[in-house]
């Protein structure tokens, strides 16, 4: 088991990059507010990057249970129709998404 | 541009903060269900790995980043050296520099809650936030999100601890619903044909991350999707200059 002292290096280590790395932009962006290229890239960034977390986040489930490609392509599917069919209720598209997922893999 | 319709005022009546904190809290309902199963999922992992349970909660505390925490968990397990493990959390939590553009931290004014807005701007919070319109937003509603997304985090990782080794067989796939959550913000913040480009550009972005690195798909993309962002930047301004030369 490894020592306290080692796992509270570790901790201090984990804190301190990941508080720079998201405090270190804000620090930069703050004097490039007014600037064409941070303005355009505000309004760009936001849909391409949830698309990409949605995409990693699906191959992630998938490689973590290969046998549940399927189950998970279909669970997407199911949480796109419900949003789009049910007026847009997040938790409601979420929780339909998930609970086919959840039933497939585990009953199947 | 969106323009605020309701000249801002000073300090919000309190009425109207206990409804932002209101909606902050609904806000976070959906990224809960993705973030208390991985929180639990982490308790149990630590457990298992026979690292000691105070960690579930000093790392939830620490990192608030719930990938990293899960990878981090099987490199403390072998006592990997800290030289990696910085690089480790330099890499994978490298996409939070892109957050930075398009997170709502000018609409919380307190320094202590802007230092903390900027400490729990995980993935969930930074999704939740962005798929909401300009004026949807502010920053009793964004902190109490915030707030919330880390108490489902920490309280995760208590309960998965103590369930430790007892669950023979814990529930599978719940943290899809992570994935299904951002699969609907990113319909949400498809508002129009404009968002089209930057989806088609992400879309090629992923593609190719996941052929060439499929060990840090996130890390690939996002830099790819950055790069062709900017190509797009250097094509439009030059159109606009010719544009303008023509006219």
């Amino acid at each position: 088991m490894p020592s306290s002292s080692y796992l509270i290096a570790v901790l201090a280590i984990v804190f301190s990059i990941t508080l720079a790395l998201r405090a270190a932009p804000f620090a930069v962006l703050g004097r490039l507010r007014d600037s064409a290229i941070v303005q355009r890239l505000a309004v760009w960034m936001p849909v391409g990057i949830l698309a990409i977390l949605a995409v990693t986040a699906l191959h992630g489930t998938i490689t973590s249970d290969a046998h549940g490609a399927w189950y998970a392509l279909l669970a997407v599917t199911v949480t796109i129709g419900v949003h789009l069919a049910f007026g847009r209720r997040t938790i409601l598209s979420v929780c339909a998404g998930t609970a086919v997922y959840v039933v497939l893999l585990n009953s199947l | 541009m969106e323009q605020d319709v309701l000249p801002r005022t000073a300090a919000p009546a309190p009425a109207a903060r206990r409804t932002q904190l209101a909606q902050g809290v609904r806000d976070s309902f959906s990224a809960g269900l993705g973030i208390f199963p991985l929180g639990i999922a982490l308790g149990l992992l630590i457990i298992q790995a026979g690292l000691p349970w105070w960690l579930a909660p000093a790392l939830s505390l620490a990192a608030f980043a719930g990938s990293l925490e899960l990878l981090l968990v099987g490199m403390m397990a072998t006592v990997t050296p800290l030289a990696a493990v910085a690089l480790t959390v330099l890499v994978v939590n490298f996409r939070h520099v892109f957050y930075a553009f398009s997170f709502p931290l000018h609409l919380v004014r307190h320094p202590v809650a802007k230092a903390y807005a900027v400490y729990a701007m995980i993935d969930e919070a930074y999704a939740v936030s962005a798929s909401l319109r300009e004026h949807e937003r502010s920053a009793p509603r964004l902190l109490a999100m915030q707030i919330a997304c880390e108490t489902y985090w920490v309280g995760g990782g208590l309960v998965g601890v103590a369930l430790g080794a007892a669950l023979p067989a814990p529930v599978k796939g719940l943290e899809f619903a992570l994935c299904a959550l951002f699969t609907v913000l990113t319909l949400d913040a498809f508002r129009s044909r404009k968002e089209l480009p930057s989806l088609v550009l992400a879309g090629a972005s992923a593609a190719v991350a996941l052929v060439v690195t499929p060990g840090m798909a996130m890390f690939t993309a996002l830099l790819l999707f950055v790069g062709l962002l900017l190509a797009r930047h250097a094509v439009s301004a030059r159109r606009s200059v010719q544009g303008a030369a023509s006219a």
